[in-house]
């Protein structure tokens, strides 16, 4: 998932007898599935919460962009370029969708760019992981966007009006990415050997970063409970890993390729895939700053932003002057 | 110079100007000014790369030794190439990048309304599909010249600076050789010559509006579309471009 973490002001569920009237008339609307809108009220909490989880899955579309993006001027086939070229244009759509329903909130883009670059706001660890080999550019479409369905798919149903259509919208997008992404990787685990060793070696690789996604175990996520009664969050975190690895290791194993766990063994009573914990002590590592290219996508994010200056105010400086060429016309 | 020689060359001079002018947008990837332009770069990109699998299949079509466009892009070396030296300069400042492009777009969209009474019917067709798409990259890149050349100080002056970088690069665009009058004579394509004068109004129209000045020199580094010397830059732009292909022949991705 793109929103890892996600603070509200509490621990635990506010309870009921604890709320007020307006704020119990809320809870009763989203038990009852009726979408919130922009203009209905809402606890402050629940409008923090979502601006800090909606900006993070903003951000994450947009940081996403570098690690696909350093394999665009080296992709093998011009199909190949032309596709990642595809993805990485819906990815920054994604963004653009993702920052709008922020400002549906009260917050503003620039206001949200800034908080990211000061590192106040946060975006999915999987994307501080580097790219190395070409393979990498099907698992992260595979693997990445396959797990960001499962958590967005869930999030279709969110209370948030804006959010829940959102993610409708960005679903049918990352499907096809998915999609994409499992082809490329194919063709090269039944490739030559040089490309089923990239295959592998991809895979070995991106397994637990995307595992991670997801966010820690539930028994140490302290604040799914007061989301998940708001139905900002709709599954938890453990579940949502599960149905991921469910799919994944067919998957896998169709391709022909080593399993990245050696603890992946289908569990006949449970019914589901056994499988180890990522280290999550990497993980949070990573989440501090200290994941493997942390540094690097802040500083090209910021790099960009700041080389732009001149840009966004020229064209600022410009429109305005129209404007009020067209006042003194009229 | 027979008239399929001529015609390949031809061919390869549209699909290489679009293949490395669209190598050079899609670096930006990521890296643009806000996030709209980063939208914006990789569609015109992709358009560019679309136009590029078009031109070079039917050049491979018309040489007739069985390669593909893939072969055409990922296996020639730097003398085989036959882009116009404007599209492989570096990309410099955003600036710069959108100069270079609306540069290119005025005389692609010229190029290409000519081409649509091409007498062979599959250049027709392709520049039928690439018109529509560069009609619009022209609207693009021209409004932001025109917004960025007027806008502050200092943007006026980083693009007058990138106008006067770019501006002997133009020429190349024009010039004529013997392949052209070959495909004047079959009826394929126009003589580029012919299409300076729209080019200049049309330019002259959008740098004015973007308050910026013309240089006043006529001087155009060539060398470019007949291969004859490049940049320094192409060797590098394609030691990345075809590293993969290069590095493991025969793969299929
Ligand atoms: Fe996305
Ligand atoms: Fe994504
Ligand atoms: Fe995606």
């Amino acid at each position: 998932m793109y929103a890892q973490m996600i603070k509200t002001a509490r621990t635990g569920v506010k309870p009921r007898e604890e709320m007020s009237e307006q704020e119990r008339a809320f809870q009763d609307k989203i038990d009852a599935g009726i979408k919130i809108e922009p203009r209905d009220w809402m606890p402050d909490d629940y409008r923090a919460t979502l601006i800090r989880q909606i900006g993070q899955h903003a951000h994450s579309e947009v940081v996403g962009q570098l690690p696909e993006g350093n394999w665009i001027t080296r992709a093998p086939t011009l199909e190949r370029k032309a596709i990642l070229l595809a993805k990485v244009q819906d990815e920054a759509g994604h963004g653009l969708y993702l920052y709008s329903a922020a400002e549906t909130l009260g917050e503003s883009r620039d206001e949200l760019i800034r908080l990211l670059h000061e590192g106040r706001m946060k975006y999915s660890s999987i994307f501080n992981y580097p790219t190395l080999n070409w393979a990498d550019i099907g698992a992260v479409g595979w693997l990445v966007d396959g797990a960001a369905i499962i958590n967005q798919v869930a999030l279709q149903r969110t209370s948030y009006g804006p959010y829940s259509r959102a993610m409708i919208r960005i679903c049918k997008e990352e499907s096809f990415h998915a999609r994409q992404g499992y082809h490329a990787i194919m063709k090269m685990a039944f490739g030559t050997p040089e490309q089923k060793k990239m295959a592998q070696d991809a895979v070995n690789r991106l397994w637990f970063p995307a595992l991670m996604m997801f966010g820690p175990s539930d028994k140490d996520s302290v604040h799914s409970e007061q989301s998940m009664a708001w139905k900002i969050k709709v599954k938890t975190n453990d579940e949502l890993r599960q149905q991921f690895v469910d799919q994944t290791v067919p998957q896998i194993e169709y391709l022909g390729l080593d399993l990245p766990d050696p603890n992946i063994k289908w569990n006949e009573e449970r019914g589901h895939y056994d499988f180890s914990d990522p280290d999550w002590s990497e993980f949070f590592d990573v989440i501090k700053g200290n994941g493997p290219c942390n540094v690097d996508r802040m500083n090209a994010r910021r790099k960009a932003w700041d080389d732009g200056q001149w840009v966004r105010d020229g064209l600022l400086a410009h429109a305005r002057k129209k404007a009020a060429a067209k006042v003194a016309a009229e | 110079m027979t008239r399929d020689e001529a015609f390949l060359q031809f061919l390869l001079r549209m699909g290489d100007n679009t293949l490395i002018l669209g190598h050079r947008v899609s670096e930006w990837c990521g890296h643009a000014p806000v996030l709209e332009e980063d939208i914006a770069l990789a569609n015109t990109a992709l358009d560019l790369i679309g136009q590029t699998q078009m031109w070079l299949g039917l050049a491979g079509e018309v040489q007739g030794e069985g390669k593909s466009a893939d072969d055409l892009a990922f296996l020639r070396d730097v003398w085989d190439f036959r882009n116009v030296l404007l599209v492989e300069v570096p990309n410099g400042d955003f600036g710069r990048t959108l100069m270079r492009q609306f540069l290119f777009d005025a005389w692609h969209s010229i190029m290409l309304g000519r081409l649509l009474k091409s007498s062979d019917e599959r250049v027709a067709a392709i520049a039928e599909k690439a018109s529509k798409e560069v009609a619009y990259h022209l609207e693009r890149s021209g409004d932001t010249v025109v917004g960025l050349g007027d806008g502050t100080e200092e943007s006026h002056k980083r693009m007058q600076e990138a106008l006067d970088y770019l501006w002997p690069y133009v020429g190349e665009m024009f010039a004529s050789d013997e392949v052209d009058a070959e495909m004047v004579a079959a009826g394929i394509a126009p003589d580029p010559t012919g299409l300076r004068e729209e080019y200049d109004a049309l330019v002259g129209k959008v740098l004015g509006e973007a308050t910026l000045t013309i240089p006043d020199s006529r001087f155009a580094h060539k060398g470019g579309r007949d291969g004859r010397m490049h940049t320094e830059h192409l060797g590098h732009l394609l030691t990345e471009m075809q590293w993969l292909q290069r590095a493991y022949p025969g793969a299929t991705w």
